[in-house]
Protein backbone atom coordinates (compact mmCIF):
# COMPACT_ATOMS: atom_id res chain seq x y z
CA UNK A 1 0.00 0.00 0.00
CA UNK A 2 1.37 3.23 -0.76
CA UNK A 3 1.45 6.44 1.83
CA UNK A 4 -0.86 9.28 0.65
CA UNK A 5 2.11 11.23 -0.73
CA UNK A 6 3.33 9.03 -3.25
CA UNK A 7 -0.54 8.42 -4.82
CA UNK A 8 -0.32 8.96 -8.25
CA UNK A 9 -3.72 10.62 -8.01
CA UNK A 10 -2.84 12.96 -5.22
CA UNK A 11 -6.26 14.30 -4.42
CA UNK A 12 -8.08 11.45 -2.66
CA UNK A 13 -5.59 10.45 -0.64
CA UNK A 14 -4.64 14.09 0.57
CA UNK A 15 -5.66 14.55 4.20
CA UNK A 16 -7.15 17.09 5.79
CA UNK A 17 -6.33 18.11 9.53
CA UNK A 18 -7.53 15.89 12.15
CA UNK A 19 -10.63 17.87 13.30
CA UNK A 20 -11.48 15.76 16.21
CA UNK A 21 -8.92 14.35 18.68
CA UNK A 22 -10.34 12.05 20.86
CA UNK A 23 -8.13 11.07 24.09
CA UNK A 24 -8.92 8.11 26.09
CA UNK A 25 -7.38 8.97 29.32
CA UNK A 26 -8.34 5.56 31.03
CA UNK A 27 -9.88 2.47 30.92
CA UNK A 28 -10.29 2.32 34.32
CA UNK A 29 -14.10 2.55 35.38
CA UNK A 30 -15.85 2.04 38.46
CA UNK A 31 -19.17 1.00 36.13
CA UNK A 32 -19.32 -2.40 34.28
CA UNK A 33 -21.56 -1.66 31.42
CA UNK A 34 -22.53 -4.29 28.85
CA UNK A 35 -22.78 -2.27 26.16
CA UNK A 36 -19.39 -0.34 26.78
CA UNK A 37 -17.39 -0.30 23.09
CA UNK A 38 -14.40 -0.45 25.05
CA UNK A 39 -11.93 -2.99 24.36
CA UNK A 40 -12.57 -6.84 25.53
CA UNK A 41 -9.20 -7.43 26.67
CA UNK A 42 -8.39 -4.70 28.43
CA UNK A 43 -6.33 -6.60 30.74
CA UNK A 44 -3.50 -6.82 27.64
CA UNK A 45 -3.08 -3.38 26.90
CA UNK A 46 0.04 -1.35 28.20
CA UNK A 47 0.00 1.25 30.63
CA UNK A 48 -1.41 4.60 30.65
CA UNK A 49 0.45 7.65 29.37
CA UNK A 50 1.75 9.79 31.60
CA UNK A 51 0.77 13.93 31.83
CA UNK A 52 3.51 15.16 30.14
CA UNK A 53 2.75 12.65 26.94
CA UNK A 54 -0.83 13.80 27.13
CA UNK A 55 0.23 17.10 26.78
CA UNK A 56 2.48 16.80 24.15
CA UNK A 57 -0.15 14.98 21.70
CA UNK A 58 -2.44 18.11 22.54
CA UNK A 59 0.21 20.42 21.35
CA UNK A 60 1.17 18.57 18.50
CA UNK A 61 -2.42 17.47 17.47
CA UNK A 62 -3.28 21.40 17.86
CA UNK A 63 -0.57 22.58 15.68
CA UNK A 64 -2.01 20.13 13.10
CA UNK A 65 -5.48 21.82 13.39
CA UNK A 66 -7.14 19.71 15.54
CA UNK A 67 -10.09 21.91 18.05
CA UNK A 68 -12.59 20.00 19.49
CA UNK A 69 -11.22 17.69 22.22
CA UNK A 70 -12.91 15.03 23.76
CA UNK A 71 -11.75 13.59 26.99
CA UNK A 72 -12.83 10.11 27.69
CA UNK A 73 -12.31 6.77 28.66
CA UNK A 74 -13.05 4.78 30.55
CA UNK A 75 -14.04 7.44 33.19
CA UNK A 76 -11.60 9.90 32.75
CA UNK A 77 -12.23 11.44 36.26
CA UNK A 78 -10.36 8.38 37.42
CA UNK A 79 -6.96 10.57 36.52
CA UNK A 80 -5.80 12.99 38.98
CA UNK A 81 -4.03 15.08 36.54
CA UNK A 82 -7.67 15.33 34.44
CA UNK A 83 -7.76 19.57 35.64
CA UNK A 84 -4.40 19.38 34.43
CA UNK A 85 -4.88 18.31 30.98
CA UNK A 86 -7.90 20.59 30.54
CA UNK A 87 -5.80 23.98 31.35
CA UNK A 88 -3.19 23.23 28.66
CA UNK A 89 -6.08 22.23 26.36
CA UNK A 90 -8.22 25.37 27.05
CA UNK A 91 -4.86 27.40 26.69
CA UNK A 92 -3.86 25.59 23.49
CA UNK A 93 -7.87 27.11 21.75
CA UNK A 94 -9.50 23.46 22.01
CA UNK A 95 -13.19 23.30 22.78
CA UNK A 96 -12.92 20.95 25.65
CA UNK A 97 -16.04 18.26 26.05
CA UNK A 98 -15.75 15.91 29.44
CA UNK A 99 -17.51 12.59 28.68
CA UNK A 100 -18.41 11.36 32.19
CA UNK A 101 -20.93 9.18 33.74
CA UNK A 102 -20.54 12.00 36.97
CA UNK A 103 -19.42 9.27 39.40
CA UNK A 104 -16.50 10.90 41.03
CA UNK A 105 -17.50 14.60 40.03
CA UNK A 106 -17.64 16.55 43.35
CA UNK A 107 -18.10 20.07 43.38
CA UNK A 108 -14.87 21.04 44.07
CA UNK A 109 -13.45 19.00 40.92
CA UNK A 110 -16.21 20.66 38.85
CA UNK A 111 -15.30 23.94 40.14
CA UNK A 112 -11.39 23.22 39.08
CA UNK A 113 -12.33 22.33 35.68
CA UNK A 114 -14.48 25.20 35.16
CA UNK A 115 -11.76 27.20 36.22
CA UNK A 116 -9.19 25.10 34.42
CA UNK A 117 -11.74 26.08 30.77
CA UNK A 118 -13.51 22.97 30.66
CA UNK A 119 -16.43 23.77 27.83
CA UNK A 120 -18.75 20.90 28.15
CA UNK A 121 -19.84 18.29 29.95
CA UNK A 122 -21.77 15.17 28.59
CA UNK A 123 -23.33 13.26 31.33
CA UNK A 124 -23.61 9.92 30.76
CA UNK A 125 -26.38 7.49 31.75
CA UNK A 126 -24.22 4.57 31.52
CA UNK A 127 -26.27 2.25 33.59
CA UNK A 128 -24.56 -0.81 34.14
CA UNK A 129 -27.51 -2.82 33.78
CA UNK A 130 -27.14 -4.93 36.63
CA UNK A 131 -28.57 -1.94 37.95
CA UNK A 132 -31.00 -1.27 35.81
CA UNK A 133 -33.68 -1.40 38.16
CA UNK A 134 -32.31 1.09 40.39
CA UNK A 135 -31.40 3.25 37.47
CA UNK A 136 -35.35 3.11 36.30
CA UNK A 137 -36.66 3.44 39.70
CA UNK A 138 -34.98 6.43 40.05
CA UNK A 139 -33.36 5.49 43.27
CA UNK A 140 -29.42 5.74 43.67
CA UNK A 141 -28.45 6.41 40.66
CA UNK A 142 -30.94 9.30 40.42
CA UNK A 143 -29.79 11.08 43.07
CA UNK A 144 -26.24 10.33 42.01
CA UNK A 145 -26.77 11.69 38.85
CA UNK A 146 -29.37 14.78 40.02
CA UNK A 147 -26.96 16.17 42.36
CA UNK A 148 -24.35 16.13 39.46
CA UNK A 149 -26.82 17.50 36.81
CA UNK A 150 -27.44 20.36 39.77
CA UNK A 151 -23.93 21.25 39.99
CA UNK A 152 -23.02 20.73 36.04
CA UNK A 153 -25.68 23.75 35.32
CA UNK A 154 -24.91 25.69 38.95
CA UNK A 155 -21.30 25.63 37.06
CA UNK A 156 -23.04 27.24 33.82
CA UNK A 157 -22.27 24.59 31.62
CA UNK A 158 -24.79 23.73 28.83
CA UNK A 159 -26.69 20.65 30.39
CA UNK A 160 -25.97 17.20 27.80
CA UNK A 161 -27.55 14.15 28.64
CA UNK A 162 -26.53 10.72 27.04
CA UNK A 163 -28.61 8.06 27.29
CA UNK A 164 -27.47 4.30 25.82
CA UNK A 165 -30.94 2.78 24.69
CA UNK A 166 -30.71 -1.47 24.53
CA UNK A 167 -33.17 -3.77 24.72
CA UNK A 168 -33.70 -4.18 28.41
CA UNK A 169 -34.33 -0.10 28.95
CA UNK A 170 -35.92 0.73 25.83
CA UNK A 171 -39.68 0.28 27.12
CA UNK A 172 -39.24 2.68 29.46
CA UNK A 173 -38.21 5.54 27.32
CA UNK A 174 -41.07 7.46 29.36
CA UNK A 175 -39.24 7.32 32.24
CA UNK A 176 -36.24 8.47 30.76
CA UNK A 177 -37.48 11.33 28.75
CA UNK A 178 -39.15 12.70 32.35
CA UNK A 179 -36.45 12.03 34.22
CA UNK A 180 -33.97 14.36 31.66
CA UNK A 181 -36.70 16.89 31.85
CA UNK A 182 -36.42 16.94 35.45
CA UNK A 183 -32.78 17.05 35.19
CA UNK A 184 -33.30 20.35 33.14
CA UNK A 185 -31.41 18.83 30.17
CA UNK A 186 -30.27 21.12 27.13
CA UNK A 187 -30.00 18.39 24.82
CA UNK A 188 -30.95 14.67 24.75
CA UNK A 189 -29.05 11.94 23.33
CA UNK A 190 -31.00 8.78 22.75
CA UNK A 191 -28.19 6.57 21.40
CA UNK A 192 -29.10 3.57 20.69
CA UNK A 193 -26.02 1.03 21.47
CA UNK A 194 -23.75 0.58 19.07
CA UNK A 195 -22.23 -2.80 18.61
CA UNK A 196 -18.68 -3.08 19.11
CA UNK A 197 -16.72 -4.45 21.98
CA UNK A 198 -18.54 -5.34 25.13
CA UNK A 199 -21.82 -4.54 23.39
CA UNK A 200 -21.11 -7.41 20.53
CA UNK A 201 -20.10 -9.71 23.02
CA UNK A 202 -23.78 -9.18 24.10
CA UNK A 203 -25.65 -8.41 21.07
CA UNK A 204 -28.16 -11.25 21.18
CA UNK A 205 -28.93 -10.03 24.50
CA UNK A 206 -29.16 -6.07 24.19
CA UNK A 207 -30.18 -5.91 20.29
CA UNK A 208 -34.40 -4.38 20.57
CA UNK A 209 -36.99 -5.49 18.10
CA UNK A 210 -37.89 -3.20 15.76
CA UNK A 211 -41.67 -2.69 17.18
CA UNK A 212 -39.57 -2.01 20.65
CA UNK A 213 -38.16 0.56 18.56
CA UNK A 214 -41.07 1.62 16.23
CA UNK A 215 -42.62 2.13 20.36
CA UNK A 216 -39.76 4.75 21.59
CA UNK A 217 -39.32 6.77 18.66
CA UNK A 218 -43.24 7.51 18.66
CA UNK A 219 -43.01 8.39 22.61
CA UNK A 220 -40.28 10.53 21.95
CA UNK A 221 -41.71 12.36 19.48
CA UNK A 222 -45.45 12.65 21.64
CA UNK A 223 -42.56 14.22 24.20
CA UNK A 224 -41.04 16.52 21.62
CA UNK A 225 -44.74 17.97 20.99
CA UNK A 226 -45.21 18.68 24.31
CA UNK A 227 -42.70 20.22 25.45
CA UNK A 228 -41.07 22.55 22.34
CA UNK A 229 -38.02 24.26 22.29
CA UNK A 230 -36.89 23.37 25.45
CA UNK A 231 -34.97 20.76 25.16
CA UNK A 232 -33.09 19.03 21.80
CA UNK A 233 -33.67 15.37 21.34
CA UNK A 234 -31.18 13.37 19.32
CA UNK A 235 -32.80 9.65 18.67
CA UNK A 236 -30.27 8.22 17.04
CA UNK A 237 -31.69 4.74 15.72
CA UNK A 238 -29.17 1.46 15.60
CA UNK A 239 -27.62 1.07 12.07
CA UNK A 240 -28.93 -2.79 12.10
CA UNK A 241 -32.43 -1.47 11.06
CA UNK A 242 -31.35 0.83 8.18
CA UNK A 243 -31.04 0.32 4.50
CA UNK A 244 -27.89 2.00 4.08
CA UNK A 245 -25.17 2.37 6.87
CA UNK A 246 -23.76 5.73 8.97
CA UNK A 247 -21.10 7.41 7.10
CA UNK A 248 -18.96 6.08 9.43
CA UNK A 249 -16.20 8.88 11.41
CA UNK A 250 -16.86 10.51 7.75
CA UNK A 251 -14.50 7.95 6.44
CA UNK A 252 -11.59 6.65 8.21
CA UNK A 253 -8.59 8.88 8.73
CA UNK A 254 -10.38 11.75 7.19
CA UNK A 255 -11.19 14.24 10.73
CA UNK A 256 -11.17 11.82 13.44
CA UNK A 257 -8.17 10.48 15.33
CA UNK A 258 -8.23 9.12 19.14
CA UNK A 259 -5.29 8.29 21.35
CA UNK A 260 -5.98 5.29 23.42
CA UNK A 261 -5.40 4.76 27.38
CA UNK A 262 -1.71 3.47 26.31
CA UNK A 263 -0.90 6.34 23.44
CA UNK A 264 -1.93 4.01 20.53
CA UNK A 265 -3.55 5.88 17.96
CA UNK A 266 -6.77 5.35 16.12
CA UNK A 267 -8.96 6.32 13.14
CA UNK A 268 -11.94 5.47 15.48
CA UNK A 269 -12.03 3.98 18.81
CA UNK A 270 -13.16 0.34 17.87
CA UNK A 271 -10.52 0.28 14.99
CA UNK A 272 -8.05 -1.79 17.45
CA UNK A 273 -9.78 -4.92 16.39
CA UNK A 274 -8.81 -4.54 12.71
CA UNK A 275 -6.28 -6.92 11.74
CA UNK A 276 -3.48 -6.54 9.98
CA UNK A 277 -3.04 -3.17 10.52
CA UNK A 278 0.11 -2.04 12.67
CA UNK A 279 -1.43 1.00 15.05
CA UNK A 280 1.75 3.67 15.71
CA UNK A 281 1.74 4.59 19.15
CA UNK A 282 2.00 8.51 20.30
CA UNK A 283 5.06 7.74 22.86
CA UNK A 284 6.90 6.71 19.45
CA UNK A 285 5.94 8.64 16.43
CA UNK A 286 4.81 12.59 16.47
CA UNK A 287 1.17 12.85 15.68
CA UNK A 288 2.02 14.40 12.38
CA UNK A 289 3.71 11.55 11.10
CA UNK A 290 1.18 9.04 12.54
CA UNK A 291 -1.94 11.35 10.99
CA UNK A 292 -0.42 11.69 7.44
CA UNK A 293 1.91 9.23 7.10
CA UNK A 294 1.21 6.01 8.91
CA UNK A 295 -0.24 3.04 6.76
CA UNK A 296 -2.50 2.54 9.71
CA UNK A 297 -4.55 6.06 8.58
CA UNK A 298 -3.90 5.61 5.15
CA UNK A 299 -5.44 2.38 4.35
CA UNK A 300 -8.85 3.59 4.68
CA UNK A 301 -8.55 6.77 2.93
CA UNK A 302 -9.93 7.72 -0.88
CA UNK A 303 -11.61 4.19 -2.12
CA UNK A 304 -8.66 2.05 -3.86
CA UNK A 305 -9.50 -0.12 -0.67
CA UNK A 306 -12.98 -0.48 -1.69
CA UNK A 307 -14.04 -3.95 -3.21
CA UNK A 308 -17.57 -4.33 -5.06
CA UNK A 309 -20.51 -3.97 -4.73
CA UNK A 310 -19.40 0.09 -3.01
CA UNK A 311 -16.16 0.06 -5.38
CA UNK A 312 -18.72 1.16 -8.23
CA UNK A 313 -21.53 1.74 -5.91
CA UNK A 314 -22.53 6.00 -6.91
CA UNK A 315 -23.43 6.42 -3.13
CA UNK A 316 -19.94 5.76 -2.06
CA UNK A 317 -18.70 9.41 -1.92
CA UNK A 318 -21.68 9.99 0.74
CA UNK A 319 -21.55 6.84 2.99
CA UNK A 320 -17.89 5.71 2.37
CA UNK A 321 -19.23 1.94 2.37
CA UNK A 322 -20.19 2.36 6.07
CA UNK A 323 -18.00 1.53 9.53
CA UNK A 324 -15.09 -0.86 8.18
CA UNK A 325 -15.46 -2.09 12.27
CA UNK A 326 -18.68 -3.58 11.57
CA UNK A 327 -17.86 -4.81 8.15
CA UNK A 328 -14.81 -6.84 10.25
CA UNK A 329 -16.86 -8.10 12.91
CA UNK A 330 -19.54 -9.61 10.71
CA UNK A 331 -17.70 -10.79 7.77
CA UNK A 332 -14.36 -11.04 8.63
CA UNK A 333 -12.78 -8.89 6.08
CA UNK A 334 -12.84 -4.98 6.85
CA UNK A 335 -12.70 -4.19 3.39
CA UNK A 336 -16.22 -5.48 2.33
CA UNK A 337 -19.48 -3.29 2.66
CA UNK A 338 -20.88 -2.34 6.00
CA UNK A 339 -23.78 -5.61 5.92
CA UNK A 340 -25.93 -2.63 6.85
CA UNK A 341 -26.19 -1.79 3.65
CA UNK A 342 -28.91 -3.87 1.56
CA UNK A 343 -26.48 -4.16 -1.09
CA UNK A 344 -23.79 -6.31 1.09
CA UNK A 345 -23.91 -9.65 0.16
CA UNK A 346 -23.39 -10.18 3.84
CA UNK A 347 -26.70 -8.40 4.62
CA UNK A 348 -28.36 -11.23 5.85
CA UNK A 349 -26.00 -11.54 8.71
CA UNK A 350 -27.89 -8.22 9.80
CA UNK A 351 -31.22 -9.36 8.98
CA UNK A 352 -30.87 -13.16 10.87
CA UNK A 353 -29.57 -10.60 14.27
CA UNK A 354 -33.29 -8.54 14.40
CA UNK A 355 -34.77 -11.92 13.60
CA UNK A 356 -32.94 -13.47 16.62
CA UNK A 357 -34.16 -10.13 18.55
CA UNK A 358 -37.32 -10.37 17.37
CA UNK A 359 -38.17 -13.78 18.53
CA UNK A 360 -36.67 -13.48 21.60
CA UNK A 361 -38.55 -10.35 22.70
CA UNK A 362 -41.61 -11.59 21.08
CA UNK A 363 -41.14 -14.98 23.24
CA UNK A 364 -42.42 -16.93 19.94
CA UNK A 365 -39.01 -19.22 20.20
CA UNK A 366 -38.02 -20.99 23.23
CA UNK A 367 -36.02 -18.08 24.40
CA UNK A 368 -32.42 -18.99 24.77
CA UNK A 369 -31.25 -17.02 27.98
CA UNK A 370 -28.21 -14.87 26.53
CA UNK A 371 -25.97 -14.63 29.54
CA UNK A 372 -24.29 -10.68 29.58
CA UNK A 373 -21.03 -9.95 29.73
CA UNK A 374 -19.77 -7.32 31.92
CA UNK A 375 -17.17 -4.99 31.00
CA UNK A 376 -14.48 -5.29 33.86
CA UNK A 377 -11.15 -3.58 32.92
CA UNK A 378 -9.60 -6.23 35.09
CA UNK A 379 -10.61 -9.39 32.80
CA UNK A 380 -10.88 -10.66 29.12
CA UNK A 381 -14.32 -11.06 27.78
CA UNK B 1 -38.00 33.96 10.88
CA UNK B 2 -38.34 37.53 12.51
CA UNK B 3 -37.35 40.84 11.08
CA UNK B 4 -34.21 41.79 13.08
CA UNK B 5 -34.19 45.70 14.27
CA UNK B 6 -30.77 47.33 12.94
CA UNK B 7 -30.86 48.76 16.45
CA UNK B 8 -30.53 44.95 17.58
CA UNK B 9 -27.63 44.19 19.31
CA UNK B 10 -26.41 40.67 18.43
CA UNK B 11 -24.10 39.16 20.08
CA UNK B 12 -22.74 35.35 20.59
CA UNK B 13 -25.28 32.35 21.60
CA UNK B 14 -25.08 31.23 24.94
CA UNK B 15 -23.10 27.63 24.76
CA UNK B 16 -21.27 28.74 21.05
CA UNK B 17 -18.18 30.01 20.73
CA UNK B 18 -16.67 31.59 17.91
CA UNK B 19 -12.19 31.60 17.22
CA UNK B 20 -10.16 31.64 14.00
CA UNK B 21 -8.78 28.60 13.17
CA UNK B 22 -5.43 29.29 11.46
CA UNK B 23 -4.97 25.78 10.02
CA UNK B 24 -8.44 26.27 8.46
CA UNK B 25 -7.97 29.40 7.51
CA UNK B 26 -11.69 30.42 8.72
CA UNK B 27 -13.59 31.21 11.62
CA UNK B 28 -15.32 28.48 13.12
CA UNK B 29 -18.04 28.14 15.65
CA UNK B 30 -17.50 25.64 18.20
CA UNK B 31 -20.46 24.06 20.83
CA UNK B 32 -20.97 20.92 22.51
CA UNK B 33 -19.22 17.83 20.35
CA UNK B 34 -19.90 20.22 16.90
CA UNK B 35 -18.11 22.17 14.62
CA UNK B 36 -19.11 24.21 12.10
CA UNK B 37 -16.83 26.00 9.76
CA UNK B 38 -17.86 29.83 8.38
CA UNK B 39 -17.20 30.93 4.87
CA UNK B 40 -15.72 34.60 4.87
CA UNK B 41 -18.68 36.93 5.02
CA UNK B 42 -20.17 34.16 8.15
CA UNK B 43 -17.10 35.02 9.62
CA UNK B 44 -17.03 38.63 9.10
CA UNK B 45 -20.30 39.73 10.68
CA UNK B 46 -20.37 36.63 13.28
CA UNK B 47 -16.78 38.29 14.42
CA UNK B 48 -18.59 41.68 14.90
CA UNK B 49 -21.67 40.73 16.53
CA UNK B 50 -19.94 41.29 20.31
CA UNK B 51 -23.27 42.75 22.17
CA UNK B 52 -21.95 46.07 21.76
CA UNK B 53 -22.69 46.97 17.92
CA UNK B 54 -26.04 47.74 16.37
CA UNK B 55 -26.94 45.63 13.49
CA UNK B 56 -26.85 49.05 11.65
CA UNK B 57 -23.48 49.67 12.98
CA UNK B 58 -22.13 46.24 11.98
CA UNK B 59 -23.35 46.99 8.29
CA UNK B 60 -22.09 50.10 8.35
CA UNK B 61 -18.39 48.44 9.09
CA UNK B 62 -19.01 45.94 6.73
CA UNK B 63 -19.73 48.06 4.28
CA UNK B 64 -16.21 50.16 4.84
CA UNK B 65 -14.27 47.49 5.33
CA UNK B 66 -15.34 45.96 2.08
CA UNK B 67 -15.87 49.43 0.31
CA UNK B 68 -19.03 48.55 -0.89
CA UNK B 69 -22.76 49.19 -0.14
CA UNK B 70 -25.87 47.86 0.08
CA UNK B 71 -24.83 45.25 2.21
CA UNK B 72 -27.53 45.63 4.41
CA UNK B 73 -30.26 43.24 3.22
CA UNK B 74 -27.93 40.12 3.28
CA UNK B 75 -26.71 41.02 6.91
CA UNK B 76 -29.92 41.14 8.17
CA UNK B 77 -30.46 37.44 6.39
CA UNK B 78 -27.82 35.98 7.78
CA UNK B 79 -28.34 37.62 11.69
CA UNK B 80 -31.96 36.41 11.20
CA UNK B 81 -30.60 32.53 10.05
CA UNK B 82 -28.08 32.58 12.89
CA UNK B 83 -30.18 33.71 15.39
CA UNK B 84 -32.77 30.82 14.47
CA UNK B 85 -30.01 28.64 14.77
CA UNK B 86 -28.85 30.07 18.20
CA UNK B 87 -25.34 31.39 16.87
CA UNK B 88 -26.82 34.80 18.00
CA UNK B 89 -28.75 35.53 20.52
CA UNK B 90 -30.58 39.62 20.34
CA UNK B 91 -32.05 40.89 23.62
CA UNK B 92 -36.02 42.09 22.72
S1 LIG C 1 -19.60 2.52 28.86
FE1 LIG C 1 -19.85 2.15 31.07
S2 LIG C 1 -18.21 0.70 31.60
FE2 LIG C 1 -17.69 1.57 29.57
S3 LIG C 1 -16.31 3.26 30.07
FE3 LIG C 1 -18.40 4.09 29.89
S4 LIG C 1 -19.21 4.08 31.97
FE4 LIG C 1 -17.40 2.76 31.99
S1 LIG D 1 -22.71 -0.61 -1.65
FE1 LIG D 1 -21.17 0.33 -0.36
S2 LIG D 1 -21.01 2.44 -1.07
FE2 LIG D 1 -22.93 1.60 -1.91
S3 LIG D 1 -24.52 2.20 -0.43
FE3 LIG D 1 -23.80 0.14 0.14
S4 LIG D 1 -22.13 0.49 1.63
FE4 LIG D 1 -22.52 2.46 0.58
Amino acid sequence: MSAATTDPRGASKAAGPPLWLLCELTYRCPLHCVFCYNPTNMPDIGPELDTSTWIRVLHEARALGAVQLGLSGGEPLARDDLEQIVAEAHRLGYYVNLITSGIGLTEERIKALKEAGLDHIQLSFQDSTREVNDFLSSTRTFDLKSKVAALIKRYGYPMVLNVVLHRLNIDHIEEILEMADRLGAEYLELANTQYYGWAWKNRDALLPSREQLTRAEEATNRFRERIGQRMRIYFVVPDYFEKRPKPCMNGLGSIFLTVAPDGVALPCHSARILPGLAFPNVKESSVEEIWYRSDAFNRFRGEDWMKEPCRSCPERTRDFGGCRCQAYLMTGDATNADPVCELSPHHHLVVEAVERAERAVNGAAPVREVPLVFRDHRRRA
Amino acid sequence: MSAISPTAKPKLGRNFRLQWEPAQQAHVLLYPEGVVKLNGSAGAIMSRCDGTRTLGEIVGDLERTYATAGLAADVEAFVALAVERQWLEVDE
